[in-house]
Order: C-alpha cells, then structure tokens, then sequence
C-alpha cells in the first residue's frame, strides 16, 4: 500500500512540474499508423529533398521486415502497438528564432520548463522541439561568425545538403536495428551541429524534446560532427506529459569526432512513466579524438539505450558515463558500447544504476577489440544501488576480445542500501529518509560532479523527488 | 521513578536482544554530567552492543528502560536520540561515498538545531575543529571515511563529537589503532567535552587512554553484566589480572564478536 501511494504522490509531483499539457493545437497531423503513404506524406510536408524520400522508403522496408528484438523486456517490446501511433505532429507552421514569435501555449510549456531562463544564463545556443518539429532555435552571434552550425536536423538537410548527404546514416545505417530503421522512415526534427576545425565552443548548446501529444511517437534525428581539433558539448533534456497510455520515442543521434575533436553529449531524460524510451546513440571516434557521452536516465517506462563509441583512429578515446534510476513500474535497460577498432584506444565505461521500490535496472554493455587494435585499453565499472527488497538489477556484460595485447578491466558490484551506513548518519542526527537519499546522491555523485553545475543542482532535486517515500 | 533528577544518561535492567540472543542482561548504569566512565570487558562481553543498543540501533530488540536527561527514549529513532544530545562514536566508522565530511556534519547540525548555520560560521568552527585534532583540513572535503587510516577515523569521531556538542557521548574503542601523539589528541578532545559537562561513556580494552582521559567510575562488562564497578583504580587492576578471575560463574555469549 505503501508503495502504490508513494507511486500516486510521485505521479502528482511529475503532473505539476513536468506531466501538464496543452491541448493539441496542430498545423498538420498524419493519421494513426504507419506504412508508405504515411511516409511519403511526412515527406512531402517537408517539402523534402528526393535522396531524403528515397531514404525513408527504404528505411520503412527495412523496419517492416525486421522483427521485434528477441532480447530486453519481451513484455513491453511485444505490446507496442506501431498501428495506434501518430507518426508526424506538426505543432505550428513557423519556427521562433526569439521567444516572441512562438505560439503562446507552446512557448508556456518551454517557460514552465525553465528553458529561456536557462538560455538568458548560461548556454550558447538552444533548440527546442514540441511534439514533431523544431518551434524554437537560436545561437549566440558568436558562435555564428566562428562558422559553427546549429540547426534543426530539418533546417540542417535544407542548408547543407551536402555535408549531411555525405554524413547522415552513416554511423548508424536503418538496417541496424529495427527502431532504428523507424526513426531513419519517419523522422523529424532534431539537432544537425557543425563545428568548423580548430574551433572550441566553450559553454554547452542545448537541445530539448518535448512531447505534448497524446498516442504519438517522437522520432528525432541527431547528427553532430565536430570538425580537425574542434570540441563542443552538446546537451539534451526531455519530459511529457503524463496520459493512460503509452507515447513512444525513438531518436537516432550519430556522432562524428574528427582527428583531434573532442565532442560531450550529455543527457538528462526525466520522462513520464508512459513513454518507452527505445533510442540508438552511436558515435565514431577518429585519431586521437575523444567522445563522451555522459546519459542520465530517469523516467519512462521502458527505456533502452546503449550509447556507442567506434574508435576508428589510433589514441581515440571513448568513454560513457551512466546514471540509471528505475522507480515502481519502470525498466531502465542500458548500458554502453565500445568498439575498439585501432591500436592504443582507449574506453571508459561507468555505469550506475539504483533502483526503487519494484523498479528494474539492467547494464548491458559490450567491448570490442578487434585483431590488430594492439595497445587498447578499457576499463568498465558497473555499480547497482538497490534500495528495497522488492528492487532488481541485472548485469549483461559482454567482452570479445580478438587481439592479445590489450588491458581489460572489468567491476561489477551489486550493493543493498547499507543499514549500517544509514544508522552512521542517523546516529549523527540525520533522518531515515534524509540518510537514504544522502547515501544515493553519494552513490552517484562521480556522474552529478561532471555536469555543469545547473543540471547537477536539477538532477539532485529530480532523484530527491523520485526517492521521496520509497521508504517502505 | 528511580531515574537521578540530574543524570544524562540512565539504564534500568537493559537487556538487548540480537538474532534471539540475549546479548545484554540486565544492565543498570547513571552517568551524571561531566563524568566520565570507562565499560571494560572482554571480547565478546557485549561492550559494543550495549552502547549501539543505547544509541538505537534498528536491528535490535531491547528491553528495560534508557532514559536521556530525564526523559525515556527506549523507543525513539536514532535520529531523535541524537537531537537529544547523544552521540555515538562508532568502533568501526563506515565509509560513506560520495558524501563528504563536510556536508554530512552541515546537514546534521542543521537536523540537531532545525536551522543552518551561515556557511562561513560553520567553516570557521569546522577548521577550528581539524586543527584541535591534528587531522589536514583538505579531509573535510573528502568522503567521509572513505580511505582513511583506522586512526584518522578515530580522530574524525572525535571531531564529530565536538562539532555536535551533545549531552551524553557512547565512545566504542575510540582509543584503538590511534599511535600515541592522535591518542593524546584525541583524548584532550574527550576531556574537553567532560569539562563542558558532557556525560562519557568510554569503551576500551586497554587502560592506556585511561592515563590521558581520567575516568570516575570503572565498569566490567563481562557476558552482559556489569559484575564490578570501582574507581579509576579498577582499571589496573584489570590491566595486571586480565578478566579471566571475574568470569568463571558467568558464561560469555557464545560466539559474538564486538557487535
């Protein structure tokens, strides 16, 4: 009883901060579910270049043949229905470059979300996605005279046909997976980032994806190349209202660091407890560059999500940083790829996950060395918080290693909330609840310390929340 | 009631329960303020139950009557004790990642007085603090116990301890793996605390730390019974004979450890 109430109470707490919505106010809408005549429209909407149809078409076969992965929660995953989707949810026909030219509840919605006041304090450029489409984009002068781009991915395929024709879909082809192949078929919106050599983008540019709509699916396509010797961080946040049922996001980000370029991308999702979160996220790492992605996960109702280095070049560096929390009725399944493809890369792999009440954390990783990456190193550490009895954690790691000379390290520790640890503190005056959420935010503060400090202070209030009277 | 009007810390027939073992068994003990009493005993006596049953440890069962500055709190959370003015300072600390020393005791003071301190009154009382017990200030950012030396961890009970101020103060083997120079640190810091009219309860096997902290009374612990209480003399005594001549009509709990 306990735990269903602590459930409501939280459910409550997401509804007034994250869970509200607007009544669906949209300039074009495809029907519910999905084949070639659905794509063809969402094109066509777009106005879209022809290699771009074609793209999606072929994607569409793609997904349409392959099956529903054989692995992960076969509970959920076979559920989804793809037929009681909306695919496309255009919610205005213009894209704000200020705030003022953004429809009113939409820009209410990113207000209540704290965004320009974000934007006003500290980041370089913002991108902000409502349902299908891009409403609101702009950059700093800057950054715009230095020749780095930051567009909607619509906006991006309009401007710089060649550069994504010659990038997009290369790191992660439709035929990967099968939602990958989705997004490839229906995408939309997104951010395209362009940073020109030598050049070093110092404060964080800020994406964020906002579902507002009943029954429809987010399918946004990330593409960020980072030129010779360049560095940037990119970083994306996402909420939704929560509705009875399910909304599905499926978003593709693919990753380029050029020799020498340095690329972040940090994630905080907070998603309603109804949305499966099913996303791929690759990122190819060429000499001497360095890709980290640093991926909080809090929310959803499924999400799977295994963020992937190729280190292409020889002294690349890949390195994933991980933060799961899985509440009551939530199954966070992620983890990290690295693929070490050349001598001397070298990966880092950190993965935390708590899990609450009869919430369900799974790490799934896999390294890779193939023959010939002499010299690579890699070091994984995968570390589960259970808080209650009724709490579960699985570890799939997985090594292939075809060459000998390479260093691998591997940790894996499953720990239960310590009694002694919380009667240390409340022996020091500190109180149950006050402990338990001490010894979590201690737990994960190796990740919390590599934010900027406003999402530190923003993820500390969002764990706080989501452990508020898990007590049992 | 038979609790004295000025004790601040007072047990009628504590009898603790651990895992359906009687661990303690009966014990009658009155600290008035200021005074310092030593509880000897040997391994096993149940020397670290008694003061962690005192201080409210959740896993186990208790019986007879605590009362703290004349009011009982048998019943009471940990926490609460704590408000009240008592202090645990533990045999084994625990580490605590990711939480730092700093932080921890902020927060508790804040949970003790319900308001918190200006941040630069506490930091300046925090480094008045390290530098009182010899312990490098760049510890007061580091994780709490996290990688410290069994006597640094020591003295930071002990800094914990004054920074908290409390009533009553259990100190389990506060004295164990601290080399000479951290004893007598250490142990000016309990004899502070005695002088600001604390009441302490001093844990120890040896009577080494009895030379530095001068206790008034000398408690033997021995299978969950006080069997002799007497002056600080007491404790030479024991240092000389061992306990071995106090035990044979009194079984030891079988099989337990320091717990």
């Amino acid at each position: 009883m306990e735990t269903a109430d602590h459930f409501s109470s939280l459910q409550d707490e997401y509804r007034e901060k994250y869970g509200f919505s607007y009544p669906e106010q949209s300039t074009a809408k495809t029907p519910k579910g999905l084949n070639h005549a659905i794509v063809a429209q969402i094109a066509e909407h777009k106005n879209e270049i022809q290699w771009m149809r074609e793209f999606r078409h072929a994607a569409l076969d793609t997904f349409l043949s392959k099956p529903i992965p054989k692995w992960g929660n076969q509970e959920i995953l076979q559920s989804i229905n793809f037929d009681d989707i909306h695919y496309y949810i255009k919610p205005t026909d213009e894209q704000g470059r200020s705030w003022a030219e953004v429809p009113q509840n939409i820009k209410e919605t990113f207000e209540k979300l704290g965004i320009p006041e974000a934007e006003r304090k500290f980041l370089a450029g913002v991108s902000a996605q409502y349902d299908s489409e891009v409403v609101y984009h702009s950059m700093k002068k800057k950054l715009e005279q230095q020749g780095v781009v930051f567009l909607g991915m619509d906006d991006g395929l309009r401007e710089y046909p060649e550069l994504v024709k010659q990038h997009f879909g290369t790191v992660i082809p439709p035929t990967d997976n099968k939602f990958a192949a989705l997004n490839s078929a229906v995408w939309s919106g997104g951010s395209f980032v362009y940073v020109p050599p030598n050049t070093e983008v110092t404060v964080p540019l800020q994406a964020y994806f906002r579902i507002n709509s009943k029954d429809m699916g987010q399918f946004e396509r990330t593409l960020i190349i980072a030129d010779e010797g360049s560095k940037v961080h990119y970083i994306e946040g996402c909420t939704a209202p929560i509705y009875a049922t399910d909304s599905l996001h499926s978003a593709v980000v693919e990753l380029i660091a050029m020799k020498g370029a340095t690329i972040r991308y940090t994630t905080i999702q907070n998603w309603s407890t109804n949305v499966l979160n099913l996303v791929t996220k690759r990122a190819v790492a060429h000499e001497d560059a360095v890709v980290e992605w640093v991926d909080g996960n809090l929310g959803s109702k499924l999400t799977m999500k295994y963020p992937c280095v190729y280190l292409v070049g020889e002294r690349a560096h890949g390195e994933v940083l991980s933060v799961a929390l899985a509440g009551n009725g939530q199954h966070q399944d992620t983890g990290a790829k690295m693929i070490h493809a050349a001598p001397n890369t070298t990966s880092r792999i950190i993965s935390k996950s708590i899990s609450t009440g009869k919430g369900r954390a799974s790490y799934r990783g896999l390294v890779k060395a193939h023959r010939g990456a002499v010299g690579c190193k890699t070091h994984v550490e995968c570390d589960a918080l259970l808080i209650d009895e009724t709490s579960r954690s699985d570890t799939y790691p997985t090594m292939e290693i075809d060459e000998r000379q390479v260093q691998v390290e591997h940790e894996a520790r499953v720990s239960k909330l310590a009694d002694d640890q919380l009667f240390y503190l409340q022996s020091r005056g500190i109180g149950l609840e006050q402990a338990k959420l001490m010894v979590v935010n201690g737990f994960i503060e190796p990740f919390v310390r590599e934010l900027p400090m406003e999402y530190a202070v923003e993820l500390n209030r969002l764990v706080a929340l989501e452990m508020e009277g898990s007590v049992g | 009631m038979s609790y004295l009007n000025n004790a601040v810390l007072e047990c009628r027939n504590l009898r603790v329960i651990v895992d359906d073992n009687e661990i303690i068994r009966g014990v009658d003990l009155t600290i008035a303020p200021g005074e310092v009493h030593a509880l000897m005993g040997p391994n096993g006596s149940g020397k670290s139950t008694l003061v962690n049953a005192l201080a409210g440890h959740p896993g186990y069962r208790v019986e007879g009557e605590i009362w703290l500055n004349g009011e009982q709190v048998q019943s009471l959370e940990p926490e609460e004790r704590a408000h009240k003015g008592l202090f645990l300072g533990f045999q084994y600390p625990v580490a605590i990642p990711g939480v730092t020393t700093s932080t921890m005791l902020r927060t508790a003071l804040k949970a003790k007085q319900g308001e918190a301190h200006a941040p630069s009154v506490f930091l300046k009382e925090l480094k008045r603090a390290f530098s009182r017990l010899d312990i490098p200030w760049e510890f007061a950012s580091r994780y709490i116990n996290d990688g410290f030396s069994g006597g640094e961890k020591k003295r930071l009970e002990v800094l914990q301890m004054l920074m908290l101020e409390p009533r009553v103060a259990l100190l389990d083997e506060i004295d164990s793996g601290l080399d000479i120079d951290a004893l007598k640190v250490a142990a000016s810091g309990i004899q502070q605390i005695a002088e600001q009219n604390t009441g302490v309860l001093l844990v120890t096997h040896y009577q080494r730390i009895l030379a530095h902290v001068k206790p008034h009374v000398v408690h033997v612990l021995v299978g969950g019974r006080i069997v002799k209480s007497g002056g600080p003399e007491q404790a030479l005594e024991l240092e000389d004979r061992g306990y071995e001549w106090l035990e044979p009509e009194i079984p030891l709990a079988a099989g337990r450890g320091a717990t």
